[in-house]
């Protein structure tokens, strides 16, 4: 059973993530949005062709190279994908044009782009790579759901490097009916208090975050990808046994872990799984970032981006911290996350 | 060959029939399910035809069981339909006696509520509830919902080979032992979106799709959707479980070629197709029936032949069909309705006709089966390609 390993990550994100991780994060408690760091796309592509791609295809490539870059991989065995909403800018564009013209005077190109799979198939052209290749479009597990397939092909020895990734992308369209909704909180409502908050809904962005899985330590090694579990609905009162049931499935209790990554979103409404989470590891380190990175359905890459980074580098930075725990060495992190009470996610890592 | 994973139960339904039973009789009486549409309100409506379920959202919701006020989308409505026939023809009473998980699969979700109410969310405060049923991962939790499910719940959206997709990690999952039991599938409501987009890629027909026929048009849009239950030997056999066939081999591989287009040569179908009897450990010869994509583009019958003939290169090729021109090619849903349809012919040993073929392409030598055939079948292979290049085969074999 080969080992799974987190050997590069490229992010594109609300932070200025591209550049590598980051020391100090820009938060901004009155935004009920995080508009994104945009990367330099001439560096990656032609302007001719960066016109013809929707946002989250760019920030796709951009991740995706950046995260194959750093470990000096090439050649791939497999390009997984996890997106919650998709190409909305493309499907979006599409679905305005039929309404508007009444089913006429359409072009393709929308709608071609428009498809779940849109990033993952355009890096398998880009790399001229025939490899398996799949895209998972499960709410908040969407990239969950890319990891546990990822790991289920290093468990079975049949492949040696991996990119997954998540990727979403928000649209002024959609931001309008996620307020509609009551997903995001009103404009004008902050400041915002992502731990504390007495609010329902959620401060959102997008992003792309993309990791290169290889069977092999290398210098570029972050961590070691030790297991993931999702679960679809789960009760406030089971949560905490649920963690404990997937460490003990690993040979772990709760002591043998160093740091908890918890995807507090500020959405009072569902934030008790948090807190219950939070009950159980009191002694151990706490750490959030959804007031960095914002929420979206892959977000939770960029959670698995910081907690990776901890162990890299040995230290939380004071921004992320939620408790004041320390740990002099950082080993294990368990990570969970859930959006709206659904779509439940722990993942742990190791060095 | 590998000994594979137990399909214990089925569920299906389409525009040729709304259960196992009516499909399998449609396909054997070659009593095609392709019609204008009664259900969609489109400016296209007396162009083209589509491979419709005449079944309306009310007739579903209410066979469901649903309040009024749910905010099922027709996606969401058929996939629970499907799901829920396939759980109860697995005979299984109790969903979390085993560590059970439902890997579904969808390319629209839940578009045909979206485009519905798309500007009507800011006027009609009942649509609101709507917003929310859109992406694909909602369509998976009502299903899970539906047929009482509490565990791994995933979804795969890789365009028209998503349910193969689907399949494919059902088996994996319970090979590693991840799961004891896995109901995978996928599903796919008719909706403006799509029957727009093909319009414009020019793929539609104006008429019958013509599977493999040198003067072919492009498709019919069609709708369905359609479940397996796949269960872990070790239930099969501690509850002498009756095993309908077996998915002995999968795989997936990238055309990377063109977003939409196959290549040429169909260099991504060949791979997979090549993968997947590695899997299996079989020899492609050992292939009785090959229920072929064959959505009757001109583009994926050229390059799905061509991949076919550079697998069977000095050999015979097996029989082969597409039942596109029964169903319509139903995106996401089409491996999995397909996937019934292969465990049926090696059930009553049939392989279905091929309708609406007059004309050999000039390309290959190729010529489908035509006729309703009877004879043994031991391994059926089952072609689903998608957008993006994305290639998949799964190989059935009788238990």
């Amino acid at each position: 059973m080969a080992k799974t390993y987190i050997n590069g990550i490229g992010c594109v994100s609300a932070q200025a993530t591209t550049a590598g991780f980051p020391s100090e994060f820009t938060i901004d408690e009155n935004a009920n949005f995080l508009e994104l760091v945009k990367p330099d796309y001439k560096e990656y592509f032609s302007p001719i062709a960066s016109r013809r791609m929707a946002k989250g295809v760019k920030n796709g490539i951009v991740a995706s190279t950046l995260a194959m870059r750093e470990s000096g991989v090439e050649n791939l065995d497999a390009i997984i994908t996890g997106t919650g909403m998709g190409c909305i800018e493309d499907s979006d564009k599409f679905l305005k044009a039929i309404i508007d013209n009444n089913e006429q005077f359409l072009t393709p190109t929308s709608f071609i782009q428009s498809t779940h799979n849109t990033v993952a198939s355009t890096i398998a052209i880009n790399l001229g790579c025939k490899a398996y290749n799949f895209t998972y479009v499960n709410g908040a597990v969407s990239f969950e759901s890319a990891l546990v397939d990822a790991k289920l092909q290093f468990d079975a020895d049949e492949v040696s490097n991996v990119l997954v990734g998540g990727i979403d992308e928000m649209t002024e369209y959609t931001k309008s009916l996620f307020k509609l909704a009551g997903f995001i909180k009103p404009d004008d409502s902050g400041p915002h208090d992502v731990l504390g908050s007495k609010t329902k809904a959620t401060i959102f962005s997008e992003g792309a975050t993309f990791f290169m899985l290889s069977d092999t330590k290398s210098e570029s090694t972050y961590a070691e990808l030790l297991d993931i579990e999702t679960i679809n609905k789960v009760g406030v009162d089971a949560v905490a046994h649920k963690a404990i049931e997937f460490l003990q499935a690993n040979n772990l209790t709760q002591h043998d872990i160093d740091a908890v990554v918890l995807g507090f979103d500020g959405d009072v409404e569902f934030d008790e799984y948090y807190k219950e989470l939070a009950r159980e590891f009191a002694f151990t380190p706490q750490i959030f970032y959804k007031h960095v990175s914002g929420e979206y359905n892959t977000a939770s890459a960029f959670g698995l981006y910081v907690g990776a980074n901890v162990l890299k580098n040995q230290e939380v930075p004071q921004q992320l911290k939620i408790n004041a725990v320390e740990k002099p060495s950082y080993h294990k992190i368990l990570l969970y996350n859930q959006y709206r009470g659904i779509d439940h996610s722990f993942t742990l890592i190791s060095i | 060959m590998n000994r594979g994973i137990a399909i214990t139960g089925m569920g299906i339904i389409s525009a040729i029939g709304n259960n196992v039973d009516e499909n399998f009789r449609a396909l054997t009486n070659s009593d095609k399910g392709i019609s204008r549409t009664d259900n969609i309100d489109t400016i296209h409506k007396d162009e083209i035809m589509f491979g419709e379920i005449k079944k309306s959202n009310d007739d579903l919701a209410s066979e469901l069981g649903l309040a009024a006020d749910h905010n099922f989308t027709r996606t969401a409505l058929l996939g629970a339909f499907a799901a829920r026939q396939a759980v109860a023809n697995a005979g299984i009473s109790n969903m979390s006696e085993y560590k059970t998980g439902l890997i579904n699969s969808t390319s629209v979700g839940g578009m045909d509520t979206t485009e519905k109410h798309y500007y009507e969310y800011f006027e009609n405060p009942d649509t609101i509830k709507f917003i929310s049923a859109h992406d694909g991962g909602d369509t998976s939790q009502k299903i899970a919902e539906i047929i009482g499910l509490e565990g791994f719940v995933t979804t795969i959206s890789t365009a028209c080979s998503s349910a193969a997709n689907a399949i494919m990690l059902g088996a994996r999952m319970i090979k590693a032992g991840k799961l004891d039991r896995v109901i995978v599938g996928g599903t796919d409501g008719l909706a403006k979106f799509t029957i727009n987009g093909f319009k414009t890629l020019m793929i539609l027909t104006d008429t019958y799709n013509t599977p493999f026929d040198n003067d072919r048009k492009g498709l019919n849009l069609g709708e369905a959707a359609a479940f397996l239950v796949l269960e872990s030997d070790k239930i099969v056999e501690k509850e002498g479980k009756k095993v309908l066939a077996r998915i002995t081999g999968y795989a997936n591989a990238n055309d990377a070629f063109h977003q939409t287009a196959s290549s040429e040569n169909g260099e991504g179908a060949f791979l997979a197709m090549q993968k997947a009897f590695k899997v299996a450990n079989l020899d492609p010869t050992q292939i009785d029936y090959i229920n072929m994509h064959g959505t009757a583009t001109p583009n994926n019958d050229l390059s799905e032949g061509r991949a076919v003939a550079r697998v069977y290169e000095g050999k015979d090729v097996p029989d082969f069909s597409s039942t596109k021109a029964f169903t319509g090619h139903t995106l996401a849903a089409a491996a999995a309705i397909e996937a019934v349809y292969s465990v049926l012919a090696i059930q009553n040993g049939v392989v279905y006709p091929n309708l609406n073929f007059t004309t050999k392409m000039a390309e290959f030598d190729l010529v489908p089966q035509t006729e309703l055939k009877h004879k043994n079948i031991d391994h059926v292979l089952s072609n689903s390609f998608g957008f993006g290049g994305n290639c998949s085969t799964v190989i059935f074999s009788k238990n």
